[in-house]
């Protein structure tokens, strides 16, 4: 298998994983189609059509997920940049409509939305690696708080500023590695081949998120910081790390790295996606909310952070390690 | 042609900004003869509305501008009247040649009588704090003597983030409008004893109405 694997090309392998992806999704949502025939008459019937309900919601995200992956792969690297540049200027749009900003700061917002994130995408696209591991944290990090001073209102002044920034960090910047990794020249390593490394990444970071929801759902543990969310444990995150852990390891085929470097690089991955996950929800807490959108609420958000959060925190740490690590 | 490419590319525009999410709280979309009415913060308010209706009404539903400000130039004239279809209204009580005060509700009392129906700002001028002005009584007006189009309040939010006064760059943050149940000015008996609601309490109800909707 894995000899009949390695003799492929790079394009013809990247073609098989789109093949085996959509295969699942088009088996997925055939059987919820089927299964939506069922009986709805008795209680279980009505709790098992909501949960139907939810599964195709979430086939529907993964279906768009997976032709903006294609999209992406089969029009090149910079089409696939612009795409994630798309995605974080969403992402930010969320976090500013639930952070209260004032009057002066429009010109901030200005510069954040219409300056800071496409230079940082092009930056990306033009490999500058340098330039854009610094950009936003050194230049953007003066030139934002100057422009709101200009603007005359010291009200709240350092808590408008810092909610700004982290929007701008955890958005464009953290969203920003993901394509980063497109970009990287590994010794032997076909670079159009890439795309599995992103692919290594979500589906890493998305498998710990799954496992550990589902173990904690199974362990029912106390929580560790209920105030803030009511489903992190200890012994849950740790399986959660392990199995993306392991999953990654089993991946190691499709990446430039080796089965102990695969899970090293993975444990990575997991443990900042998780803990970057629970950060932001420290921070929705504060704002009052459980889910960015919180079904339709008023501020209309479609809770595209809550998806992508983890992914955030995880793909700069990730990105960082592999080209320290790899000497890139 | 170029005003549908003008309003394709304005509705794209304004989703891609706010998302021009649309919440039908208390009524649905429906084609019939009906009064939007909504708080006003911006000159975006009416883009705003007029985006977030689904595309069969947006053909038959007629927003209100006024008309110092949106025909103060060729650009804003064309998109008022070829994109939105808009109902001009003047701001203050002009003379005209006779000396006779001219209605300033003459326009959108035509545009009722041809069956459309139309988006009215009942403040009459944009506020700038969180909650509506009083409400003028233009509304009333109308809806005395147009008893069957139907009232519907709508809360407009967030849109003075997008473009505070005296900006010209919108900021991309979420906007959404809320379309609330339908209201009448109420009324009850007939003929001598026929009593109906006044005014000042139609407006203060229409007005908490609207508000009402910010926490649903």
């Amino acid at each position: 298998m894995n000899q009949f694997l390695r003799g492929m090309s790079a394009s013809q392998q990247v073609g098989l994983l789109f093949l085996i992806l959509f295969g699942l999704l088009v088996i997925a949502s055939f059987a919820t189609f089927v299964a939506s025939f069922h009986e709805r008459e008795s209680e279980r019937g009505q709790a098992w059509a909501a949960e139907l309900k939810r599964l195709s919601g979430l086939l529907k995200t993964s279906w768009f997920v997976s032709i903006v992956f294609w999209i992406g792969w089969v029009l090149g690297e910079t089409v696939a940049t612009v795409l994630f540049g798309i995605v974080a200027f969403f992402a930010l749009r969320e976090f500013i409509t639930l952070s209260p900003t004032r009057r002066g700061d429009h010109r901030s917002m200005i510069l954040a939305f219409f300056v800071v994130l496409p230079i940082q995408f092009w930056l990306v696209a033009t490999e500058h690696f340098d330039l854009f591991t610094v950009f936003i944290p050194v230049y953007v990090f003066l030139a934002i708080p100057v422009v709101s001073a200009l603007a005359g209102d010291p009200h709240r002044f350092l808590e408008r500023n810092a909610k700004l920034q982290w929007g701008i960090m955890v958005c464009v910047y953290g969203m920003s590695h993901v394509p980063a990794l497109l970009l990287l020249d590994f010794p032997r390593w076909d670079e159009r081949k890439n795309a599995f490394l992103v692919f290594f990444l979500v589906f890493v970071v998305q498998t710990c998120m799954v496992a550990q929801h589902i173990a904690q759902r199974w362990l029912a543990k106390p929580a560790r910081a209920p105030q803030i969310s009511t489903s992190f444990t200890w012994t849950s995150w740790a399986i959660g790390v392990a199995v993306g852990g392991f999953i990654g390891g089993l991946l190691s085929a499709i990446t430039p790295f080796k089965p102990g470097q695969a899970l090293g690089m993975a444990l990575i991955a997991c443990v900042a996606g998780s803990l970057g996950h629970l950060v932001m929800k420290a921070l929705k807490r504060d704002r009052g909310v459980t889910n960015w959108s919180g079904a339709p609420s008023v501020t209309g958000a479609t809770g595209l952070l809550d998806r992508v959060d983890a992914l955030c925190f995880a793909a700069p740490v990730f990105f960082h390690s592999v080209r320290w690590y790899f000497d890139l | 042609m170029l005003a549908k490419l003008m309003s394709l590319f304005l509705l794209g525009l304004v989703r891609l900004l706010t998302g021009a999410q649309a919440r039908w709280h208390g009524c649905p979309p429906k084609a019939e003869q009906r009064i939007y009415f909504a708080n006003h913060q911006s000159h975006a308010d009416l883009v705003m509305i007029w985006a977030a209706l689904p595309s069969e009404l947006r053909g038959i539903t007629r927003p209100i501008a006024a008309k110092d400000y949106w025909t103060k130039s060729p650009f804003k004239k064309w998109i008022t009247t070829e994109v939105f279809n808009a109902v001009y209204v003047e701001r203050e009580r002009k003379a005209d040649e006779s000396g006779v005060l001219s209605d300033p509700l003459q326009p959108l009392l035509d545009a009722l009588e041809k069956g459309d129906s139309i988006i009215i700002f009942p403040e009459g001028t944009r506020g700038n704090e969180e909650l509506p002005q009083r409400f003028k009584s233009g509304l009333y007006n109308l809806a005395l003597k147009f008893p069957q189009v139907v009232l519907i309040p709508a809360w407009i939010n967030n849109i003075q983030r997008l473009l505070p006064k005296g900006e010209v760059v919108p900021v991309p943050v979420l906007c959404s409008v809320t379309f609330g149940a339908p209201m009448q000015v109420h009324s009850s008996g007939s003929g001598e004893e026929k009593y109906v609601e006044d005014h000042a309490a139609f407006a203060e109800r229409a007005r908490d109405a609207v508000i009402a909707l910010r926490e649903v």
